[in-house]
């Protein structure tokens, strides 16, 4: 019997997934308490970079929002939004960009804007904010998201934030931006995308996950690695930061 | 020169119905007080801009004061949806409400070019993404220098801008720390600006530490002290941001009855902004209350 949720799983290894990294910057929801878990974890020095204007954040608690007051108390630098967005975004200086999803495609596209045609949306969602600006302009992009078939979908119903478009090439193709999304982290495994195609490929499986089980969850045939590890579980110190440091509510870890 | 007046006479003299209204600052003080009179008032046909609507505009779009809606992130901050804007987009209700969306570096590059008084601004951002195909305002130039194309943005100038402050003087000079978000550049691209303030200071004040002043009285046309003025959102040292507000929202706003019980409980019933902080009451204000972080001090220096 796992002493763990999946959700805490899904946490711990996006954590793990910043150990060599520098400077990230931080998306709403379940990226914020895996780059908290990270700086807490494997990656001491690692810079937090929020939109609202925070580089260097060390907040003392979870923030709720990308613009809680405890990330600007002990922070390296609090700036005007056009110079996080100009000098910092867009000229490269951001090594990761860590997004949330609502629908992503084979190829790591995303959707945060609608679910239908756009005019008459059966379900509208909060759109862009920096996500777009993020998938683009960030070195590369990770992403973390619970697998479901709402979310793994064939065809978007919008492109927020451009992944790797229509796979091989396509995105190189767009011009200077950065690399697009690298690896997708989910409750039952970690994806990488394939360095030709560039579709998602299942590389790691969650303890007590299987290909079957997130095939179902997934609406398209599955790419699987060939050599397909095991995840480590997450250890009693990762579960110990999420459940009495960061999330003691359980808001993320359910 | 005193600009110093009260909330309800600020929003009567400098809101007119139809409107372009920018209600600033990215999660961190953003005015409510001012959105709340506006309600009460019933200004109509408004165009309301924000990078992220927030809970502000959600009352105010449930309130039936706004035709349009400018912004980049249309959510809850770390929560979910705002219904009610959601029930206009895909049910009309109360009223059919115009969307026109960006991401926040489109509407980053809007202000800038608005505040400059540029005519369109350069942010690479958008290739690839949908959103150009949706709002025809995002377009693509190409480089005069023989660079890449490059999409660009409009300028965005509000008839009037509020923002909220820590502190100012009486003609208006204001000073922010902590986020400062897009509040100088909303000003200066506005026609109209009001300023509100937690505290009204001495000039000397401000003049004592002047890398501290976003806007100059300059551009000022009103200056409103309204102590707790952006609760639910916050004052960085002043109070918290109302996480239980934000998430008790998602409930009431779910549904059109509520949230209207809720506006006339809390701003059709009330008078204005002290009434609302005396009815809150001062279990919610000590709640909020944050610890002491104070910055050291800086010698400006003393010429003469």
């Amino acid at each position: 019997m796992k002493d763990y949720t999946a959700s805490e799983m899904m946490i711990a290894a996006s954590a793990r997934e910043l150990a060599d990294v520098r400077v990230v910057f931080v998306g709403i929801g379940l990226p914020n308490v895996a780059c908290n878990l990270a700086q807490r974890t494997v990656a001491p020095h690692l810079e937090l970079v929020y939109e609202a204007g925070v580089y260097g954040a060390r907040p003392g608690r979870l923030p709720l929002s990308i613009g809680d007051p405890c990330l600007v108390t002990g922070a390296t630098s609090v700036v005007p939004m056009p110079h996080l967005f100009q000098y910092y975004l867009q000229a490269g200086r951001i090594d990761v960009g860590f997004l949330g999803v609502a629908q992503i495609d084979r190829y790591g596209n995303l959707n945060t804007t609608v679910i239908g045609p756009y005019q008459q949306p059966k379900v509208r969602l909060p759109g862009s904010g920096g996500g777009c600006d993020i998938a683009l302009l960030a070195r590369r992009v990770l992403v973390i998201t619970r697998l479901s078939r709402r979310t793994f979908v064939e065809q978007l119903d919008f492109v927020t934030s451009p992944g790797h478009l229509t796979g091989g090439d396509a995105r190189g193709r767009l011009g200077d931006y950065g690399q697009g999304p690298t690896v997708l982290i989910t409750d039952m495994g970690i994806f990488r995308f394939d360095a030709e195609t560039r579709e998602m490929t299942l590389t790691s499986l969650h303890p007590e996950c299987t290909v079957a089980g997130v095939q179902e969850q997934v609406g398209w045939e599955l790419r699987v690695a060939e050599e397909l590890a095991t995840t480590g579980p997450p250890t009693a110190e990762e579960l110990r930061i999420m459940r009495e440091e960061l999330d003691p509510g359980g808001r993320h870890r359910k | 020169m005193s600009k110093v007046t009260t909330m309800r006479d600020a929003i009567a003299d400098l809101v007119r119905d139809g409107d372009c209204v920018a209600i600033e600052g990215f999660t961190h003080l953003i005015c409510f007080a001012a959105g709340h009179e506006i309600i009460r008032q019933r200004k109509r046909g408004l165009t309301l801009c924000r990078l992220t609507p927030d809970l502000i505009y959600d009352q105010m779009i449930a309130a039936g004061c706004a035709r349009k809606l400018v912004f980049s992130y249309l959510g809850n901050p770390g929560v979910g949806s705002l219904h009610a804007v959601r029930r206009a987009v895909e049910k009309g209700v109360p009223a059919p409400l115009e969307l026109e969306e960006y991401s926040h570096f489109g509407m980053v590059g809007r202000l800038v070019a608005g505040a400059a008084r540029l005519p369109f601004y350069p942010v690479r951002t958008f290739t690839g993404s949908d959103l150009p195909a949706v709002n025809r305002r995002i377009k693509q130039v190409e480089d005069p220098y023989g660079g890449e194309p490059v999409h660009v943005v409009p300028p965005l100038n509000p008839d009037l801008t509020v923002i909220h402050v820590q502190r100012a003087d009486r003609d208006g000079n204001a000073q922010v720390w902590g986020l400062p978000g897009m509040q100088a550049e909303a000003a200066f691209a506005a026609a109209r600006v009001i300023v509100v303030a937690e505290e009204i200071v001495d000039e000397g004040v401000i003049r004592a530490d002047p890398n501290r002043t976003v806007i100059p009285g300059l551009i000022v046309d009103a200056v409103v002290p309204e102590s707790y003025g952006a609760h639910p959102s916050y004052a960085q040292g002043y109070y918290d941001r109302d996480t239980e507000a934000y998430l008790a929202w998602d409930s009431i706003s779910r549904d059109q009855a509520a949230l209207g019980a809720w506006l006339d409980e809390w701003v059709y019933g009330l008078s204005g902004r002290a009434e609302y902080v005396e009815k809150m009451g001062p279990s919610v204000w000590q709640r909020l209350e944050p610890g002491e972080a104070w910055s050291g001090q800086v010698n400006y220096g003393l010429y003469r």
